[in-house]
C-alpha cells in the first residue's frame, strides 16, 4: 500500500478500477450487489401496482375478463416472443463480452436494440387501437362496446375503467422501463463499438443485461395477468 | 483562519481543493455530507417556521391569525417538509454519509457518483417543494389521503407528489450505497461482529429505505395519474378503494418512522459507551434488535387505520404485531442503561442529548403502546394525543439523536471544538422547550382536542398557551447550536484527533480526515467499544491554538 492514495491513482491498476476499491474483483462485486438491490427496489415499485391489480381483479372479475378479451392477443404474444428473443441476445452478448469478441458483441447489442424498439412499436400500435375504441380512462372513456359484446355477464363501466387504468399504468410503467433500457443499450453499444469492454472489464454489459432481463421478466408476468385472464368461450 | 494556524495545516478533505466547483462536483462522501448538512438545515428551518405559525394560531381559541384553508396548508407543508426533507435524510445523509466509510475503514462509499446524484435529486425535489410552497401549497395533510387529494383538493397536489417522488429516489440511492458499502468495503478484520452499532442501525435503515420507498413512489404516481387522467383507482364513486391507498401509503410511511428513529438509536449507542467509559452492554442484542425493528416495522402499518373501516379481525392482528415492535425497542433502552451502570459517566453535551433521547423515546414508545391498543386508539385517534406521541418519537427521539450526533462528531467533521458550556446550555433548553411544547398535547388529546383544526373550545386554551410558549423556547434551543457551530468553524479551539477518547476507526484518523480517510489502510484486530483498553481523555481535551 502506498503512503499517498492519490499517488497510486491509475498507477498500479487498470484504467477502469476506481481508486477507492482495492481490487477489480471488489469493484465488480460491489456493482453486482448494487444492481441486485436496485432490482429489489424495482420489484417493490411494480409490487404496489400488482397489489392493486390483485384486489380489483378479485372484486371486478367480469370486467377484468371482458377487458382482457378486448386486448389483441396476437400482438401480445408476438411481443412476448420479441422480448424473450431480446433476452437471448442480451445473454449471448454478455458471453461475447466475457470472451472478448467485440464484433459479435456489437452485433448482439444492435439486435437487442432492434427487438426492444420493435416491442415498443407494437405496444404503440396496441395503445392506438385502444385509443380508437375509447378505452383510454378519462372523461371520454366508453366501454359500451364491451357491454354490448358480452350480454351474458354484468359489466359496470366504471369498474371496467379500473381494469384499463391498471392496464395503462402497468404497461406504461413497463414501457418507460423499456425506453430507459433502450437508452442504456445505446450507450453500451457506443462504448462497445469503441472497444472499451474487455474480458477483464465488462461490468456495464453485465449490469445492463441484468436490468434488461428484469424488465423482460416483468412482462412475463404482465402478459398472462392482463391478456389471459379468461379466454375460454363465455357460457 | 490565518491567525489560528501556526504550523502549516495538514492536508484534509476541507482544504485539499477550494472553489464552488470543487464542492458541487465532489464525489467525496465527507463533502457530500456537508452539502446535505447545509440543505437539510435550510429545510429544517422552513418546516420549523410553519410549526411556529401553527403554534401562534393555536395561541387563542378563535381562528384569528389565519383562515382555515391556510391553516390546512400550514400543517401539511410542516409535515411534508419535516418528514421528507429533514427527518428522513437527516442522520443517514449527513452523519451516515460522513461516518459509514470512516467507521468501517473504507476510502469512500461504494458508489461515490451515485452518492452525489442522490444529493442532486434531493435538491431538485427541494426546489419543486419550495416552488409548490410559494405558489400556493398543498392542503391534503402530509398523508395525501384519497379521495380528497385526487378528486377534491384544488391545491398543488401534483407538484408536491412529484417532489416527494423524486426525494424518495434520493433516499433509495443513499440506502443502496450504504448496504453495498457495508457488505463490500469493510477494512481487513472488520467482521460483522466488530461493526459499530451505528453501522448496524444504518444497515437496518437502508433495508427499509430500499424496500419501502418504492411502494410510496408508485402510490404517488397513481395519485398523480388519478388527478391528471381521472383514473378512479382510489375513487369510491367509480368503484375504486380509498382504503387501498391508505394501505399502500402506510406500507411505506409506517416503516419510514423507523428510517427516522433507527439511525438516532445508532448515534446513542455510540455516545453512551464513550461517556460511560464502558464497553456496550449486550452488543449482539442491540445489533439484532435493529434488524428486528426493520422487519417488524413492515408488519404493523394498518394500526394507522383502526378507525378507517378495516375489519376487526385484521385490526386485532395489526394491534398484536404493533405490540411486538416494543420488544426490540425496549431491548435497546435496557442495554443502554445497563451500559451506564457502574460506568464513569461524563455529563458532556452529546451525553445530555443521549439522556434526552432515552427518556423522551421511552415516553414516546410507551404512549405508542396506548395507541396500539384498539380500545384506547378509537378514543384518541386524530387527537393531540397522537400528535404528542409521534413528536416524542420524531422530535424527542430522532432530532435529539441528530443533535447529539452532530455535537459528538463535530470535532471530527470540522476539526474544531464547540464551546462546551454553550452546548450544555442549548441541550437543556431543547429538553425543557420540547417537554413544555409537547407534554400538554398529551393531556389535550386525552381531553379530546382533535388535530388539524384551527379553532378550539376555550377550555383548552391554558394548555395550548403552554405549548406555544414551549415551542418558542425550543426554537431558541435549535438556533443556538447552528450559531455556535458556525462560530466554532473559525474561532473554536482546534480539536485533537480523538478529543473524547472514543473507540472506533473514525477517531484514529486525523481531524478533519484526509480526502481518502486514512493514510494507511486500517486493519482491525479488536472488538468494537473496547473502552477497557482506551485511556480516558485528560481534563483539558483541546489542543490550545
Amino acid at each position: 500500500m502506498s503512503d499517498s492514495p492519490i499517488a497510486m491513482e491509475h498507477g498500479q491498476h487498470g484504467p477502469e478500477l476506481r481508486h477507492h476499491f482495492a481490487t477489480a474483483e471488489q469493484q465488480r462485486d460491489a456493482a453486482s450487489l448494487g444492481m441486485w438491490l436496485f432490482l429489489g427496489t424495482e420489484i417493490m415499485f411494480f409490487g404496489g401496482m400488482f397489489c392493486a391489480y390483485l384486489i380489483y381483479r378479485l372484486w371486478y372479475f367480469n370486467e377484468f375478463a371482458a377487458g382482457s378479451r378486448s386486448l389483441d392477443i396476437r400482438l401480445g404474444t408476438i411481443n412476448t416472443i420479441v422480448l424473450i428473443c431480446s433476452s437471448l441476445t442480451v445473454a449471448l452478448g454478455v458471453r461475447a463480452a466475457q470472451m472478448g469478441k467485440r464484433k459479435l458483441l456489437v452485433i448482439l447489442l444492435i439486435l437487442t436494440l432492434i427487438f426492444g424498439l420493435a416491442f415498443l412499436g407494437i405496444k404503440g400500435v396496441e395503445w392506438y387501437a385502444k385509443y380508437k375504441e375509447h378505452h383510454i380512462p378519462g372523461p371520454s372513456f366508453d366501454a359500451s362496446d364491451l357491454v354490448r359484446d358480452y350480454p351474458q355477464i354484468h359489466i359496470d363501466q366504471s369498474h371496467e375503467q379500473i381494469y384499463f387504468s391498471l392496464y395503462f399504468a402497468m404497461t406504461g410503467l413497463h414501457a418507460l422501463h423499456m425506453i430507459i433500457g433502450v437508452g442504456i443499450f445505446a450507450y453500451l453499444l457506443y462504448h462497445a463499438a469503441k472497444g472499451r469492454y474487455t474480458p477483464e472489464y465488462y461490468t456495464p454489459i453485465e449490469m445492463g443485461g441484468l436490468y434488461w432481463h428484469f424488465v423482460d421478466v416483468v412482462w412475463i408476468y404482465l402478459f398472462p395477468l392482463l391478456y389471459l385472464i379468461d379466454r375460454k368461450p363465455l357460457g | 483562519m490565518a491567525t489560528a494556524v501556526i504550523t502549516p495545516e495538514r492536508e484534509n478533505y476541507l482544504n485539499q481543493e477550494y472553489g464552488i466547483r470543487s464542492w458541487l462536483l465532489t464525489v467525496d462522501h465527507k463533502r457530500i455530507a456537508l452539502l446535505y448538512l447545509i440543505s437539510i438545515t435550510f429545510f429544517f428551518f422552513i418546516g420549523g417556521f410553519f410549526a411556529l405559525l401553527i403554534r401562534l394560531e393555536l395561541l387563542t381559541p378563535a381562528g384569528d391569525l389565519v383562515q382555515a384553508d391556510t391553516y390546512n396548508k400550514l400543517f401539511t407543508m410542516h409535515g411534508q417538509v419535516m418528514v421528507f426533507f429533514f427527518l428522513i435524510p437527516s442522520i443517514p445523509a449527513v452523519l451516515g454519509n460522513f461516518l459509514v466509510p470512516l467507521m468501517i475503514g473504507a476510502k469512500d462509499l461504494a458508489f461515490p457518483r451515485i452518492n452525489l446524484l442522490s444529493w442532486y435529486l434531493y435538491i431538485i425535489a427541494g426546489i419543486m417543494m419550495l416552488h409548490c410552497i410559494v405558489t400556493g401549497g398543498v392542503d391534503t395533510g402530509w398523508t395525501f389521503y384519497t379521495p380528497f387529494s385526487t378528486a377534491f383538493s384544488n391545491t398543488k397536489v401534483i407538484e408536491a407528489g412529484l417532489s416527494i417522488f423524486v426525494a424518495g429516489f434520493s433516499s433509495i440511492l443513499t440506502g443502496l450505497n450504504f448496504v453495498v458499502t457495508i457488505h463490500r468495503m469493510r477494512a481487513p478484520g472488520m467482521t460483522w461482529s466488530r461493526l459499530p452499532l451505528f453501522i448496524w442501525a444504518h444497515y437496518a435503515t437502508s433495508i427499509i429505505q430500499l424496500l419501502g420507498t418504492p411502494v410510496l413512489a408508485v402510490t404517488l404516481v397513481l395519485v398523480v395519474c388519478e388527478r391528471v387522467f381521472h383514473l378512479g383507482i382510489f375513487d369510491p364513486t367509480r368503484g375504486g378503494d380509498p382504503l387501498l391507498f391508505q394501505h399502500l401509503f402506510w406500507f411505506y410511511s409506517h416503516p419510514a418512522v423507523y428510517i427516522m428513529i433507527l439511525p438516532a438509536m445508532g448515534v446513542v449507542a455510540e455516545i453512551v459507551p464513550c461517556f460511560s467509559r464502558k464497553r456496550i452492554f449486550g452488543y449482539k442484542a442491540i445489533a439484532l434488535s435493529s434488524i428486528a425493528i426493520a422487519v417488524f416495522g413492515f408488519l404493523v402499518w394498518a394500526h394507522h387505520m383502526f378507525v378507517a373501516g378495516i375489519s376487526l379481525y385484521s385490526a386485532l392482528i395489526f394491534s398484536a404485531l404493533s405490540y411486538l415492535v416494543a420488544v426490540p425497542s425496549a431491548i435497546k433502552v435496557f442495554n443502554w442503561t445497563a451500559t451506564m451502570y457502574k460506568g464513569s459517566i461524563t455529563f458532556s453535551t452529546p451525553m445530555l442529548y443521549a439522556f434526552g433521547f432515552i427518556g423522551l423515546f421511552t415516553m414516546g414508545g410507551l404512549t405508542g403502546l396506548f395507541l396500539a391498543a384498539l380500545g384506547i386508539d378509537v378514543h384518541v385517534t386524530d387527537t393531540y394525543f397522537v400528535i404528542a406521541h409521534f413528536h416524542y418519537i420524531m422530535v424527542g427521539g430522532a432530532v435529539m439523536g441528530y443533535l447529539g450526533g452532530m455535537h459528538y462528531w463535530w470535532p471530527k467533521i470540522s476539526g474544531r471544538l464547540y464551546p462546551e458550556w454553550l452546548g450544555k446550555f442549548a441541550a437543556l433548553i431543547v429538553f425543557l422547550g420540547f417537554n413544555l411544547t409537547f407534554f400538554p398535547q398529551f393531556i389535550l388529546g386525552y381531553m379530546g382536542m382533535p388535530r388539524r383544526y384551527w379553532q378550539y373550545p376555550p377550555e383548552f386554551q391554558v394548555l395550548n398557551v403552554l405549548s406555544t410558549a414551549g415551542s418558542t423556547i425550543l426554537a431558541v434551543g435549535y438556533v443556538l447550536p447552528m450559531v455556535y457551530f458556525l462560530w466554532s468553524m473559525r474561532y473554536g479551539k482546534l480539536a485533537d484527533d480523538n478529543p473524547w477518547g472514543a473507540a472506533g476507526l473514525e477517531w484514529q484518523t486525523t481531524s478533519p480526515p484526509p480526502t481518502f480517510n486514512f493514510d494507511h489502510e486500517p486493519e482491525v484486530t479488536w472488538e468494537a467499544y473496547n473502552y477497557d483498553q482506551i485511556p480516558a481523555p485528560a481534563e483539558e481535551v483541546a489542543v490550545e491554538r
